[in-house]
């Protein structure tokens, strides 16, 4: 990007500011395995047109103290795709569309433990890319639900036979839901933040 | 139709490793000072496979993606392009993964510039609200709320 032109930088558009009221900002990750549907829930909830953040990797595997500076160092960037919601004057809303990948997740720091909670997508064709992920927040303690986007083509499972094949126990709200639908994107939001509330009351949050 | 069987998982004991801060690669030729090598764990762990390829030797401070950032002042003409594009960018508030998808440029270079611009006195930060923090049942009734408008 040429900084020298920057009154040519594509800011945001004059809607997308946020108030000078807001003071502080909370986050929810929206997470699954590859293609279940995370940037579609992003953007049918998002005020603004969803935003990209990326970050570059350097490969630092064995032989890389040798081979420092030479080809053979390679370069990842991984994109993360989120939008926002604001609340209130004051508090504003961030939903992250985050890769599967836990090694990739470190780039953003803080990301998954400072979150409220996560959204974990699952879509019944392929149940099994999205288990990963879900024994990774239950590793790092983190809050979440499970929303079953409905493709026309998958299989269809009733809750329970999904609560037993998932392995969750009986508090972990799933929920059916299209992510193309923002309705339907709020309302897996509304069913994450009542279970938080829930947990909050009975003082299981930490 | 069967669907294929998970098991669940249990927190860890301890907490997560805190992920490195800066690129620990030594410099081209150099070797790297004692201690800043990476500890031997790292090489085993598939996460520490990969570092940030930001900027060398930048302070950084440790800025989450969502706490937002305000302009404290118009760009002085000391600032650099990049300050001062980002300057301009956070008259009104933004958070750190809004400036870093409208320039365009990594999580982690960003959180440099922005260590620039606080040493200098030229933005002020808003802290984000943790989970960790959340002793507070208002603050998850607030959001429920605002979603509720949606
Ligand atoms: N029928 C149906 N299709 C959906 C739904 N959600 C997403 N899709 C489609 O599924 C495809 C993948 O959706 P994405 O939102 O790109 O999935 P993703 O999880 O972000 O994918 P990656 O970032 O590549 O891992 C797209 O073609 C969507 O249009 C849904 O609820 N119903
Ligand atoms: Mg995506």
């Amino acid at each position: 990007m040429d900084f020298k032109n920057s009154d040519t930088i594509p800011g945001p558009r004059s809607a997308d500011h946020l108030p000078h009221s807001a003071q502080a900002a909370v986050k929810i990750v929206i997470v699954g395995g590859f293609g279940v549907g995370k940037t579609t829930m992003v953007g049918s909830v998002s005020e603004i047109k969803p935003l990209t953040t990326e970050e570059t990797m350097t490969q630092a595997g064995v032989g890389v103290d040798d081979n420092y500076g030479s080809e053979t160092k390679t370069a990842t960037t991984v994109a993360m795709d989120f939008g926002r919601i604001s609340i209130t004057e004051q508090l504003v809303l961030y939903l992250f569309g985050t890769p599967g990948q836990e090694r990739f997740w470190f780039l953003w720091n803080g990301l998954f433990e400072g979150a409220l909670g996560a959204v974990v997508l699952i879509d019944t064709r392929r149940l099994e890319v999205s288990f990963d992920v879900m024994g990774r927040l239950e590793e790092r303690g983190v809050p979440f639900v499970v929303a079953v986007n409905t493709f026309p083509d998958g299989p269809h499972y009733a809750v329970e036979e999904l609560r037993t094949a998932l392995d969750l126990s009986e508090d972990i709200p799933i929920i059916e839901c299209d992510a193309r639908r923002r309705a339907s994107s709020r309302d897996v939001l509304m069913t994450l933040m009542r279970f938080l509330h829930s947990l909050a009351m009975s003082g299981a949050l930490r | 139709m069967t669907p294929p069987q998970r098991r669940r998982r249990y927190p860890r004991e301890e907490p997560a490793p805190q992920p490195p801060q800066e690129d620990p690669t030594p410099q081209d030729g150099e070797k790297p000072p004692e201690g800043q090598k990476p500890p031997e764990g790292q090489k085993k762990n598939p996460e520490r496979l990969y570092v940030i390829a930001g900027p060398d030797g930048g302070e950084r401070t440790d800025l989450d993606l969502v706490t937002l950032i305000v302009a404290r002042a118009d760009p002085p003409p000391s600032a650099t392009p990049e300050q001062a594009a980002l300057l301009r960018l956070c008259t009104a508030p933004l958070s750190v993964a809004e400036l870093s998808a409208y320039l365009s440029l990594p999580f982690s270079v960003v959180t440099v510039l922005l260590t620039e611009l606080m040493t200098a006195e030229l933005v002020q930060l808003r802290a984000p609200v943790i989970r960790q923090s959340l002793a507070d049942r208002s603050l998850l009734e607030a959001v429920m709320h605002g979603l509720q408008k949606l």
